[in-house]
C-alpha cells in the first residue's frame, strides 16, 4: 500500500489499470480528459496491457464500448457534460444488452450557457437509461469505487454498466493524498472478467440488439429492471468485501452521519458532503439536532434505506447541483418519490449550479431550512435556491 | 424463440442467431434501380455503396440486385461513373 497525492482523474486512471481493463474507448471532453490522457501514456510506457482506442466523437466511443464489451471483455471510457450527452443514444445500448462498462463521468455543466464547472445536470437526466450512478466524496473515494464498479457491474445477478460521477475541479483537478491498493489484493479483490452471455465466438455466431416486435421488448425491460434492483444488494456486498480487505467503509448505498437523534437530516451526494459534515459537528456542538446522509448512489435508487432514514427524524432536506425546470431537484424528486406517504416534510435546497462554491453559510441555511421545518412539521418553501442573485431563499 | 412463458426464458442479452437478410425491406421503396448491363465495366462500386445486402455479384462479377432487400436509396445509381443505373418510379 502506498500513499500518492493525486487528482481525482489520476485516481480514476489508475484504477482502471488497477482492474486490468482490456479495451479503453475514449474521446477527450475538459474535465475528463487526463483521466483518457494518463491510461493512454500507462499503455505507451508497457505498464497496462490494454487496447487502447481513439475515437472521433463520444457516440463512437461508446458504441465501441459495447462493441467491445459484447466480445466478453472488460471495458472502460470516460466522459463528461456533452461528451455524455452525446452518448446518451448508444448508452441505452449497454442498459439493455447487459454489457458492464466502467465510465466515470467528470460533473459538468451542459451547455448553455456553456461552463465547464461542476453541476449533476449531465448524468442525471441519463438514469433511465440502464446505467447504475455512484456520486463519490474524495479522490480516495474515486479510486476505490472505480474497482469497486467493476466488481458490482460484472456481478451475475446485476451485469449493467455503471458511471462513477465525480465532480468537476473540486476533484477531476484538486490533489489529494489517496492510498493506492496493491496490485496482488486488487487481484484477489477483482479476478478476470469471464462472462457466460456475451462471448465472442466466430463458430456460433449472433446479432445482438437485432429488431425486436412488441412480443419482447417488454420482457427486456422489466429484466433491466430487475437486475437494477438486484444490484441493491451487490453494492452493500461489495462494500463490506472492500471495507474488510482494504479497511474503507463508505457504507454501502448511502452513508450515514450523526443520524441518531436527528431531527433535521441533509441528503447529500458528492463533493457538497464533505462540508456538510463540518457543519454537523459545528451544529452538534451547538446542541442543534441535525444529522446527514450521504447519497451514494443514485441509480439502483435506495428506496429502502432512505425510508428508514426518514422514519427517525422530522423533517429532511435534499441536495440538489441540478434542477428539472418547474419540478425541483431530481435526487429530491427520487427521495420524494421513495417518501410517499410519510408525513414530515421533505424539501429540496438547491446550491452550486454551474460550479457556484458551496460554501459552509450556505449549508448552514440548509440546516437552518430543514431545522424550521422539523420545528413546524411544515416548510414555507418547497424548493429553496441557496444563493441566487436576487432569489430569496 | 418462438414461444416464451416468462422474461426468464429470454436471453439476458437480446440476442438472435437469424441474419437481418430474412427482412425483406423492399416493399419500402418508391423508385428502384434499373442496371443497363451494356454500360456496367464490373468496377463493383455499386455493390460496395450499396448499405443493404441488396447488390451481389455474379460469377462474371456483375452486379446482381435482389429488389427485396434494394429500399430504393438511390446510391447505387449516384455512384455509378458509367450512369449505368437508372432510378425508376415503381408502378
Amino acid at each position: 500500500m502506498v500513499k500518492r497525492v493525486v487528482t481525482g482523474n489520476y485516481a480514476a486512471a489508475f484504477a482502471a489499470m488497477l482492474a486490468r481493463v482490456d479495451v479503453i474507448a475514449a474521446y477527450p471532453i475538459t474535465p475528463q480528459t487526463f483521466i483518457v490522457e494518463h491510461l493512454s501514456e500507462f499503455v505507451n510506457d508497457g505498464l497496462l496491457d490494454s487496447a487502447f482506442m481513439r475515437c472521433e466523437s463520444e457516440h463512437s466511443a461508446m458504441s465501441a464500448c459495447v462493441a467491445a464489451s459484447a466480445t466478453g471483455v472488460r471495458t472502460y471510457t470516460a466522459t463528461a457534460s456533452q461528451g455524455l450527452a452525446l452518448m446518451h443514444e448508444v448508452l441505452f445500448i449497454a442498459g439493455s444488452a447487459h454489457l458492464p462498462v466502467v465510465m466515470p463521468v467528470v460533473n459538468r455543466t451542459v451547455a448553455g450557457p456553456i461552463g465547464i464547472w461542476a453541476e449533476h445536470n449531465d448524468t442525471m437526466p441519463q438514469r433511465d437509461t440502464g446505467w447504475m450512478q455512484v456520486y463519490v466524496e474524495d479522490n480516495q473515494e474515486v479510486m476505490d469505487m472505480t474497482i469497486q464498479a467493476f466488481k458490482i457491474a460484472e456481478d451475475k445477478r446485476v451485469l449493467l454498466p455503471i458511471m462513477v460521477c465525480l465532480d468537476a475541479f473540486i476533484l477531476s483537478h484538486t490533489v489529494e493524498p489517496v492510498d493506492f491498493p496493491d496490485q496482488d489484493k486488487v487481484d484477489k479483490f477483482l479476478p478476470p472478467y469471464r462472462p457466460d452471455h456475451a462471448v465472442l465466438d466466430p463458430k456460433d455466431p449472433m446479432i445482438i440488439g437485432s429488431f425486436s416486435p412488441p412480443e419482447y421488448i417488454q420482457e427486456v425491460r422489466y429484466q433491466t429492471d430487475e437486475t437494477m434492483r438486484n444490484a441493491l444488494e451487490v453494492v452493500e456486498e461489495v462494500n463490506a468485501e472492500w471495507a474488510k480487505e482494504f479497511g474503507r467503509d463508505y457504507g454501502g448505498l448511502i452513508e450515514e452521519y450523526k443520524t441518531e437523534g436527528a431531527d433535521a437530516i441533509l441528503i447529500t451526494l458528492g463533493t457538497v458532503t464533505s462540508t456538510a459534515r463540518d457543519i454537523v459537528d459545528e451544529y452538534r456542538a451547538a446542541g442543534k439536532k441535525v444529522g446527514l446522509v450521504k447519497l451514494r448512489f443514485f441509480r439502483p435508487y435506495p428506496t429502502e434505506a432512505i425510508r428508514k432514514v426518514a422514519s427517525k427524524c422530522k423533517a429532511i432536506g435534499v441536495y440538489d447541483r441540478a434542477v428539472s425546470f418547474s419540478a425541483g431537484g431530481p435526487s429530491w424528486i427520487e427521495a420524494r418519490n421513495a417518501l410517499y406517504g410519510y408525513t414530515i416534510p421533505v424539501i429540496n435546497v438547491l446550491a452550486g449550479l454551474g460550479g457556484r462554491d458551496v460554501t459552509e453559510p450556505d449549508i448552514r441555511l440548509m440546516f437552518d431550512k430543514v431545522l424550521e421545518a422539523a420545528e413546524k412539521g411544515e416548510a414555507e418553501n418547497e424548493i429553496v435556491w441557496i444563493g441566487t442573485r436576487g432569489v430569496k431563499p | 424463440m418462438e414461444k416464451y412463458k416468462g422474461y426468464k426464458d429470454l436471453p439476458i442479452m437480446p440476442i438472435t442467431d437469424t441474419p437481418s437478410t430474412v427482412n425483406q425491406t423492399g416493399f419500402w421503396k418508391t423508385f428502384k434501380p434499373i442496371f443497363e448491363m451494356d454500360k456496367c465495366i464490373k468496377c463493383n462500386i455499386c455493390w460496395k455503396f450499396c448499405p443493404e445486402p441488396a447488390i451481389t455479384l455474379d460469377e462474371e462479377g456483375y452486379p446482381v440486385i435482389a429488389l427485396f432487400h434494394c429500399k430504393g436509396c438511390g446510391i447505387c445509381a449516384n455512384e455509378c461513373p458509367k450512369d449505368a443505373i437508372k432510378m425508376v418510379m415503381e408502378e
